[in-house]
């Protein structure tokens, strides 16, 4: 059995704990939810005003639409993905609770599963009702789109997106004021890496080297090739292959650099609740 | 819980250390840059015998957390040893987190959620079902004069004291054999500590408990507690029965009370800390 059942209900402890810790801060959640979807919105309209402030005719607006819709899109997706995976040691050390999950009698892992598949769940409801409400404002040719070849690039970058999350999720172990400060520029440098608002051969060559590890690359491109040009997975093996590659170290890696920083914070005491 | 492990100790500290800070002490370096390190466990030994409850009071920074925090798995020691039930805390820790529960000083929880979610929480990573584990914090909450209406409602909205006391409840419902109490009774009125300390001796005796209990309440820990240790800088200067800890401060006339015993060991730096507020 994969999972046994003890382990199973710690992994479904922190989910449920979670979702419900989410839902008692609604306020918070309307809160992101407006701005996600404003921030959607602003970026995809520049697609549309791009022809008003360039002053010349675009070859295809709605092209450029769909472009940025998928990149704000996917970003909305994968970034609430990799903070909330990165949030959890932070989120426990906020609410005091860090030493007492510590105690539980539960590998590191079944935490971090834990964590992750609420992450997982949530930022694809997220994403969802954020897609759900965006699409009202513009006009979408979706003809010809190959959803598949999004939705396996969506889920196989998911895992990615968690490992890097994990690993983030060391920072504010290990350094219990200035860790999440450094998710954050974690988080930045991602955007600016993965291609989100543009294609990635516009930016510095060292910036671009740096792209090659970021998952959100290579789901991006995914994505792109099947919603715009509709091309099924079978001709993406050039994208996947390095996606799942990425992907299938990240978690393993992540749970094993996570281990070292728990040893590190109890070897410095570093899990008080005010460091 | 085999029979081999029955008959083994609760807890067995030996010359156990702990010490913070310090850092790489690197040539290229300036002094100042190393920060020094602080002995905050100072080779301790201590062997607490099954169904005790035992006490061990100090003043606020003389090691007591950090030695229920090594006890508890939180912190790796520098050297010695920890030992309970056998089970070493640093190399057999995923052992050893089943036989203990700890209550800290601050009652520590998912404030926006009710008591019973948190609860069901704990029960959930020990392996417990929703529903046993319902009824099981339903009666440990009841217990401790909270009633199932009030488990329902959010943390945020209960006293300290009452908040203290589901954290109490949350060690209990664990069903540990070995039970650290890190001062579980500061902040607590005066009705409320009754009620935990009443607890507290209703679980040794029906649950075959035993209690590690850090305080600087004198009162409690000599009423409460078998054995008693007394804490000073990072060593236990004193430790035994009452009578003997009262014994062990006094120059052949035992000290009236565990206070007076605590001064009179400690007594020093009490005296130092006295004549720098008077100056």
């Amino acid at each position: 059995m994969l999972l046994s059942t003890t382990s199973a209900l710690g992994v479904w402890a922190f989910v449920e704990r979670n979702f419900r810790a989410a839902r008692r801060y609604w306020g918070w959640e309307i809160a992101w939810l407006t701005y996600s979807v404003v921030n959607v919105l602003a970026v995809t309209y520049i697609a549309p005003g791009a022809r008003e402030l360039t002053g010349t005719p675009l070859a295809d607006v709605g092209l450029l639409t769909i472009y940025l819709l998928i990149g704000t899109l996917v970003w909305a997706f994968l970034h609430e993905v990799f903070d909330m995976t990165a949030f959890m040691v932070s989120w426990e050390r906020w609410e005091g609770t860090i030493e007492y999950t510590f105690m539980a009698p539960i590998r590191l892992a079944t935490m971090l599963f834990g964590s992750s598949i609420f992450s997982v769940v949530y930022a694809g409801i997220r994403a969802l009702v954020v897609l759900g409400l965006a699409s009202l404002f513009f006009d979408l040719d979706l003809t010809g789109a190959n959803f598949v070849t999004a939705a396996i690039f969506l889920a196989v970058g998911s895992i990615g997106f968690l490992g890097f999350g994990i690993v983030a999720a060391t920072l504010p172990l290990m350094y219990v004021e200035r860790g999440p400060q450094m998710t954050i520029i974690v988080s930045a440098t991602l955007l600016l890496v993965s291609g989100i608002y543009y294609p990635i051969s516009v930016l510095p060559g060292w910036l671009q080297a740096i792209s090659w590890i970021s998952p959100a690359r290579y789901v991006l491109e995914g994505i792109r090739a099947g919603i715009l040009d509709g091309l099924p997975v079978t001709e993406l093996w050039g994208t996947l292959g390095p996606l799942a590659l990425i992907s299938a170290a990240a978690v393993p890696l992540g749970v094993w650099i996570f281990s070292l920083a728990a040893k590190y914070a109890k070897k410095t005491g570093r899990l008080k609740r005010s460091g | 819980m085999t029979d081999e492990t029955h008959r083994e100790v609760p807890l067995m500290l030996k010359n156990l250390t702990k010490r913070f800070g310090g850092g790489l002490s690197l040539p290229f370096l300036k002094k100042r840059s190393v920060p020094e390190a602080t002995l905050a466990v100072d080779g301790v030994d201590l062997t607490i015998e099954r169904g005790q409850i035992y006490g061990i009071v100090g003043s606020n920074g003389c090691g007591k957390s950090t030695l229920v925090r090594i006890v508890a798995t939180l912190l790796l020691p520098d050297g010695g040893e920890a030992k309970v039930f056998g089970r070493d805390v640093v190399h057999e820790a995923h052992l050893v987190k089943r036989l203990i529960s700890r209550v800290s000083v601050e009652p520590s929880f998912f404030k926006k959620l009710s008591p019973m979610e948190n609860l069901i929480f704990t029960a959930q990573t020990y392996g417990m079902r929703r529903s046993a584990a319902t009824a099981k914090i339903l009666e440990i909450l009841d217990r401790l004069s909270i009633d199932g209406k009030r488990a329902r409602r959010p943390l945020e909205q209960m006293s300290r004291g009452m908040q203290q006391k589901v954290a109490i409840a949350r060690a209990f419902m664990t069903s540990p054999i070995l039970l650290l109490l890190d001062e579980p009774t500061t902040g607590l009125d005066p009705g409320s500590k009754i009620d935990v300390q009443r607890f507290v001796n209703e679980v040794r005796d029906t649950h075959d408990a035993t209690v590690l209990l850090m305080s600087h309440d004198m009162d409690e820990t000599a009423s409460l507690c078998d054995s008693v240790a007394i804490m000073s800088e990072g060593k236990l200067v004193a430790k035994g029965s009452l009578a003997s800890v009262l014994d062990q401060a006094g120059n052949g006339r035992p000290a009236p009370n565990l206070e007076t015993a605590f001064l009179r060991l400690t007594g020093h730096q009490i005296a130092d800390e006295e004549r720098v507020e008077q100056r």
